[in-house]
């Protein structure tokens, strides 16, 4: 039986101020512990995500990287252990506080989830109207900017997400996660369900938001192209917590064996080739 | 909570190369949302709205995002003032809105529809429904051919699940409704045939109204809110996660796996819910009898029969087992039309249950017409 009865995750405590200059850690979490009934998916898990990196979480299914996003984004708690965005414990902060952090966030869902009673348009919108203070005209040309820099075109404005590809309801995603300039963007299965070609321009797009509005990003992904080509540095969960942490190069000399497997099975060493990524582990057993 | 700079603009009319603006603060749209700025900075730039020979300097501004820069951008008129200070930083910001140009978005088409069209439209959708309904129709009564040519391998499982459903678990409910619409109707009628002194009539009125009318129609209007908005909302939940079409791929027909189940299972359960709200409606109006008129029940069952003759039981059957059928058909054909999105699904959820009650109150009224003549002595 594992001993839960520690609570002090021994972290220091917030301020209730949002703290966005970098001088701490984007997301911190802490001896993080979430158990299913008594099923334990994590255990003592802990990760620090810097200023402008892309972090990248895999892992093999049911290794609860969608549950620690999930975490991270305040939509479930983890049974102990402390998850802080921006310096400040989410289970802990104000509404007020929340509700700001909400706003220096986005997120892009695996399918999207646009409201799909709502126009392109009108779901860019709505973080913006929310907000109750910006000019009408002003959220109109921020909302075509938007689309225009994930790639969409303003004849798509008026068009019903049920009318839309795949890969547009991404983009579409993508711009609503934007809407707010957020500094931290998070992304579930960001190519998923999208072909090799638009997979790639969506990498090339999520690099280049990077660069230009230098966000922090955290993705939780399983197509290793995307892994690569994105990722400044890479956390392997398994066994219950994060295994290794790194950059591809990094990972690659790790010797555990999950780690070898994901990266050096076939379609990692093809991933890397096609990439150009050197590979100086051994070659070929 | 400040966690930025208030933005702010300054107009300076007396500078030595003419009159300029200088922009400070964080031009990031959290830092604009906060408190009356926006207010603030609408104002100024309205005012400064004229004046087309300004020179700008946004040297002091912080930092900067894309709808900052954007507010900027729509107070220029769309283009670069002729003087502009600015440090390189938010360049990036600028030329992008340079490069991107003008976006113009093209006006929503609206359709103007006079009260003629509407009719029109309103006519036309209800015979496109009637026709969907007529087919519904047509196909439940193929697969219902099909399952009595092979019973045993038609699908008894979904059946047996929505009796349960449908029926069993509405057990509760009829029964409350129909002992209190018993109660009250007995205590009404009650008042009034004293006054007559017809005491002894309470069984007759309460046994006409409640098995002939009042039973069937309690239930199915239940029913139709109960069963009718879950078989709806099941349906189309089942088209938003493409099961309708995973379905349909695999050669398993929409009308014998989900449509008819569900019309066969209502016609079992609805008659049956009937003989139980007509059970608990006259429970409720005995006890109602005893308190009001001192009716012993002994008595209002040995008159019921006398009362009541057996036709306007069958009757009361009868309508119990079309009223469910109709419920079943409708939801099914309101369900199996819902488009894959979440206002559909809410709308023809609502427009299924209203649906229902109203045509089983129609059904309602043609079997009065029908049997006018049968069941009374």
């Amino acid at each position: 039986m594992i001993d839960t009865t520690t609570s002090d995750c021994g972290c220091p405590e917030g301020d209730g101020v949002l703290t966005l200059d970098g001088s701490v850690p984007v997301v911190e979490i802490t001896n993080l512990w979430t158990m299913f009934g008594r099923t334990v998916i994590h255990q003592n898990l802990n990760l620090k995500i810097e200023q402008g990196e892309i972090m990248s979480i895999v892992g093999g299914s049911g290794s609860g990287k969608t549950t620690l996003l999930r975490q991270m984004l305040g939509l479930e708690q983890p049974s102990r252990g402390c998850v802080r965005i921006f310096g400040e414990d989410i289970s802990q902060v104000d509404s007020d506080a929340l509700q700001q952090l909400r706003n220096h966030w986005g997120m892009l869902f695996q399918q999207g989830a646009l409201y799909s009673a709502l126009t392109v348009f009108e779901n860019i919108a709505q973080p913006m109207c929310e907000l109750k203070k910006l000019p009408p005209e002003l959220i109109r040309d921020a909302v075509l900017l938007k689309m225009n820099m994930v790639g969409l075109g303003p004849e798509h404005a008026n068009k019903m997400p049920s009318d839309l590809s795949g890969g547009m309801v991404k983009r579409v995603a993508l711009a609503r996660a934007l809407a707010l300039e957020p500094q931290l963007l998070f992304l579930d299965e960001p190519t998923a369900g999208l072909d090799p070609d638009r997979s790639e321009s969506f990498v090339a797009l999520i690099k280049s938001l990077h660069r230009e509005l230098g966000l922090t990003v955290v993705m939780v992904t399983h197509d290793l192209d995307t892994l690569f080509a994105l990722s400044t540095r890479i956390a392997v969960l398994a066994e219950k917590h994060v295994v290794a942490l790194g950059t591809t190069q990094e990972l690659l000399k790790v010797e555990h064996p999950f780690v070898k497997e994901f990266f050096l099975g076939d379609r990692g060493r093809r991933a890397l080739e096609a990439l150009g990524i050197p590979n100086d582990s051994k070659e070929q057993t | 909570m400040p966690i930025a700079q208030e933005p702010t603009l300054t107009f300076n009319s007396g500078a030595a190369a003419g009159p300029s603006v200088t922009a400070v603060g964080t031009w990031q749209v959290h830092a604009l949302a906060q408190g009356e700025a926006m207010k603030a900075i609408s104002a100024k730039l309205k005012s400064l709205k004229g004046k087309s020979d300004l020179a700008w300097d946004l040297s002091e501004v912080d930092s900067m995002d894309h709808i900052g820069a954007q507010l900027f951008w729509n107070a220029w008129g769309k283009k670069r003032p002729k003087s502009l200070t600015l440090s390189p930083r938010l360049e990036e910001f600028f030329r992008r809105l340079e490069q991107v140009g003008p976006l113009a978005m093209q006006p929503q088409r609206k359709q103007r529809l006079n009260s003629v069209m509407m009719l029109g439209f309103g006519v036309m959708t209800f015979f496109e429904h009637l026709q969907g309904f007529i087919t519904l129709l047509g196909q439940v009564t193929l697969d219902g051919v099909r399952f009595l040519r092979k019973p045993m391998r038609g699908p008894w499982r979904e059946i047996s699940a929505n009796i349960f459903h449908a029926g069993f678990q509405a057990l509760g409910i009829t029964a409350l409704v129909g002992f209190l619409i018993g109660v009250v109707l007995s205590y009404l009628s009650a008042q009034q045939l004293r006054a007559f002194g017809g005491d002894v009539f309470l069984v007759n009125l309460l046994g006409m109204s409640v098995i002939r009318e009042l039973g069937p129609l309690l239930a199915a209007i239940l029913v139709a809110g109960r069963s009718g908005s879950a078989i709806t909302a099941q349906l189309g939940v089942m088209r938003v996660t493409e099961e309708l079409d995973a379905m349909l791929v695999m050669g398993i027909s929409h009308g014998f796996r989900l449509v008819l189940p569900k019309v066969v299972a209502l016609a079992i359960s609805m008659p049956l819910l009937v003989i139980w709200t007509d059970t608990m409606a006259l429970i409720g109006g005995m006890a109602s009898a005893l308190v009001e008129l001192n009716l012993s029940p002994q008595y209002f069952l040995l008159k019921l029969p006398d009362a009541v003759p057996l036709a306007n039981y069958m009757i009361g059957l009868l309508k119990g087992a079309v009223f469910g059928v109709l419920i079943a058909l409708l939801s099914c054909h309101f369900g199996l039309r819902i488009k894959p999105n979440t206002e559909s699904l809410g709308r023809g959820t609502t427009t299924s249950v209203v649906t229902a009650i109203t045509v089983v109150i129609l059904a309602d009224a043609v079997f009065a017409i029908v049997f006018s003549g049968v069941g009374f002595r």
